[in-house]
């Protein structure tokens, strides 16, 4: 046991989650009091010692899914036997069988249904929410369509979409809708085609989970618990990467923006409160002596206040940076309290501002959608060109830049071979107070093939690596 | 020592019983919270029962709640102890000529010139306590550090009289509304829980339990319409307690069945910013999209 858990502990940390000497020793006396063939309880009580921030609880998940999964028949905690979901498979398809009224006899389990009758046995589970048969059916369809062979170096995800490629889930939820409209005789209204639409959607996604799950079984099953785990790890919300993040990486990310946002709103606010004591303040220093007579035996002091720097914004919203871009914005205009003044510009080959957009709403994710269809910022063929975009932004706005400016550019400068105009940088920086590039691209890509953040980097004050949110989050706070 | 708890099922009965219903995680962790003699640190959205939680398990061992309610600027002789300055006064001067010098010195610094507060109170008493100490992460990350010797020894050390233990060993919770990361060493000292909001099945529960004759219909169409709307993009989602409040305004109103109309007019029960409530309007008629 006790390896065991220093094993998990390791993975955990593999992982990137903190898991200190103390929650390590919390953990092996918590298990002592918890029946190993529960295996939630396990799992929460592993969960509650070493995990102690809710984002990394879904990354806990993954790793004790992958290494409890296959550990030993002693520590193999119970998932529902095989044999209890054959025979509820039996059931249902008796049940199936006689309401078309097909006297088929009794057919060899699952592995002789056609497609359309898995498909078929599959809307029946999700309409009614039946837990067993959607579980029986996941590894069923898994079986059938993942085309899983032993040895083979994919990774789950492209067993996972096989899968659902094949079960064309988008389609079930037509049909169910269909379906469940039908059952109440005409149309339903609004409400409650939502709701049905709602409560469809959370049963798919559970489906979903069980393929997911299923798949990784089977993948640990075949290739064991160490290797897999490092393929299947996910990384924290943090250390999500914006530009190679999938949708589900990007709801994420875009949930756990806002905590962080605020937090890192009360950590500047604090920070600008609890600063050292300004220089003497003559007058309310003598004001105060009055009462002692005339001597200033009360010393009073001015209340520093760091001036708010003045922030503009340069940010390049072409495909392959737009996701970095919009956090940005997004984190930016989260706390523009913090700042005197925030203005935006976006460009790909043409520029625009879009400082509009966020003014007068307070809701920045609509503002940014707004950004992304609204603004005018393809010039010519809507590739990227810096220096088209950067000669405009000095022509346009130069006179703008101040020496309470500080200047983001943002974006992998991935110039398509145009002419960099770098000029343009130099010329900012010696009317701005700071000017710096945030590149979302790793530093090992820096300079390679159309990539010349380096020429615009020897004229700001400094250029940074920005590939997650951790990153941003460090270089934000140091910005104000 | 005793154990409060023979099994975490019976942690979930004896919490259903006193009208709370907790999933697999909580009942979990309070049983392990009750084994390993440690805090419970439980996070999560505003309005989720984390607050309720401590009630509730204090109600279910029949022990006294003791609360301190954390704010900016909580400090010792609010939270732990403060001698009372009074009295010493009066001890002084009560007796000036009998008592040489270091007998008054001894007395007045003795456990009767003590006022306890919140954390030294839930330690010295004799009765069972449950502590609750709420919204922790409304402290400074200094003040935090007042807490530490009684989360991990519970015991609390006066300069003047010595250290005092605890007699039994409370049960306590933190609740914190993740305003800002805890520090490291208050939360390695915890057990940890994330409340979320309950899960469709879980919040009808909470409804039927909740708000006196209701009808499973109405419950089960308050909570999925509250699940819809928590998936808007809102700036505040809807609490547990804010549904509750729902579901007996629609109780209020004989509503038996809610249409979109209902709902359009008693949303702003549910949500607090006109921008949420405008965006939910709008979900809730348009419908599918």
């Amino acid at each position: 046991m006790l390896d065991l858990l220093s094993g998990f502990v390791q993975e955990l940390r593999n992982a990137g989650l903190p898991v200190s000497l103390t929650e390590n020793l919390d953990a092996m006396e918590a298990v002592r009091h918890i029946p190993l063939e529960d295996r939630d309880a396990f799992k929460y009580a592993l969960g509650a010692t070493m995990v102690k921030n809710s984002a990394h609880w879904r990354s806990f998940e993954t790793v004790f899914e992958v290494y409890f999964s296959m550990r030993g028949p002693e520590y193999k905690i119970g998932e529902g036997t095989e044999d209890e979901l054959e025979q509820m498979w039996r059931e249902m398809q008796e049940q199936l069988e006689q309401q078309q009224g097909e006297g088929k006899g009794s057919s060899g389990g699952m592995d002789s249904l056609t497609p359309e009758e898995i498909a078929q046995m599959l809307m029946k589970a999700l309409m009614n929410g039946d837990q067993g048969l959607m579980r029986a059916l996941a590894k069923q369809s898994v079986q059938r369509f993942a085309g899983m062979e032993p040895g083979r170096p994919v990774g789950g995800t492209y067993y996972l979409y096989r899968t659902l490629r094949n079960l064309d889930l988008d389609n079930m939820l037509q049909k169910l809708m269909e379906a469940s409209r039908q059952e109440v005789g005409g149309e339903l209204t609004a409400l409650e085609e939502r709701l049905e639409k709602d409560e469809y959607e959370s049963r798919i996604d559970q489906f979903k989970k069980e393929i997911e799950a299923e798949i990784r079984r089977r993948l640990v099953a075949d290739r064991g618990a160490e290797a897999m785990a490092k393929t299947l790890r996910k990384p924290l919300p943090e250390d999500v990467e914006f530009m190679h993040a999938s949708r589900d990486e990007m709801q994420a990310l875009k949930k756990s923006l806002y905590p962080l946002t605020r937090k890192l709103a009360a950590r500047l606010a604090r920070k600008r409160r609890h600063g050292r004591k300004g220089p003497l303040d003559f007058r309310n220093t003598v004001r105060h002596s009055l009462s002692y007579g005339g001597t200033p035996a009360e010393p009073k002091f001015k209340q520093p206040r760091p001036s708010k720097p003045e922030l503009m914004v340069v940010a390049d919203i072409s495909g392959s940076v737009a996701a970095f871009a919009r956090f940005t914005l997004m984190l930016v205009y989260a706390i523009q309290g913090q700042f005197s003044k925030v203005r935006s510009f976006v460009f790909i080959d043409g520029i625009d501002e879009v400082t509009e957009f966020f003014k007068g709403t307070d809701d920045i994710s609509e503002a940014i959608h707004r950004v992304n269809t609204e603004a005018d910022v393809v010039w010519v063929d809507g590739h990227s060109d810096y220096g088209h975009a950067f000669e405009v932004f000095w022509d346009k706005y130069g006179k703008d830049v101040g020496p309470k400016t500080t200047v983001l550019f943002l974006g992998d400068a991935r110039n398509n071979y145009h002419a960099s105009q770098a000029w343009v940088i130099k010329e900012v920086r010696a009317k701005a107070r700071r000017v710096y590039w945030l590149n979302p691209e790793p530093k090992s890509y820096w300079n390679t093939g159309d990539s010349i953040v380096g020429e615009y980097a020897t004229h700001t004050d400094g250029a940074y690596e920005c590939r997650n949110l951790r990153q941003l989050e460090a270089f934000v706070e140091k910005l104000a | 020592m005793e154990h409060r708890f023979s099994s975490v099922q019976q942690v979930r009965d004896s919490l259903k019983h006193v009208n709370y219903l907790a999933d697999d995680g909580i009942a979990g962790v309070a049983f392990l919270a009750d084994r390993l003699a440690k805090p419970i640190l439980v996070e999560g959205p505003a309005g989720t029962g984390k607050t309720q939680l401590a009630k509730s398990v204090a109600e279910m061992l029949g022990a006294r709640l003791i609360r301190l309610q954390c704010y900016e600027g909580l400090d010792e002789s609010k939270a732990l102890y403060e001698w009372n300055y009074k009295k010493q006064l009066l001890r002084i001067q009560a007796d000036r000529n009998s008592d040489s010098w270091s007998e008054v010195h001894d007395d007045i610094f003795s456990r009767e010139f003590l006022l306890t507060r919140p954390l030294l109170e839930a330690i010295s008493a004799p009765d069972p306590v449950v502590l609750l100490i709420d919204e922790v992460d409304r402290v400074e990350v200094e003040t935090e550090a007042l807490l530490l010797e009684i989360l991990s020894e519970y015991q609390v050390s006066i300069p003047e009289l010595g250290t005092i233990t605890a007699t039994q060993i409370p049960m306590v919770f933190l609740t914190s509304n993740n305003t800002r990361e805890l520090s490291e060493a208050l939360k390695r000292r915890c057990l940890y829980l994330h409340v979320d909001y309950p899960s469709l099945e879980r919040e009808k529960e909470i409804v039927l339990a909740k708000v006196p004759d209701i009808t499973e219909n109405l419950a089960d169409q308050v909570a999925r319409i509250v699940r819809s709307i928590r998936q808007l993009d809102l700036k505040k989602a809807p609490s547990v307690s804010e549904t509750l409040d729902w579901a007996r305004t629609m109780m209020l109103l004989n509503i038996d069945s809610i249409d979109a109309q209902t709902a359009k007019e008693t949303l702003h029960v549910l949500l607090k910013y006109q921008s949420d409530i405008a965006k939910a309007a709008k979900e809730l008629s348009v419908g599918l999209t």
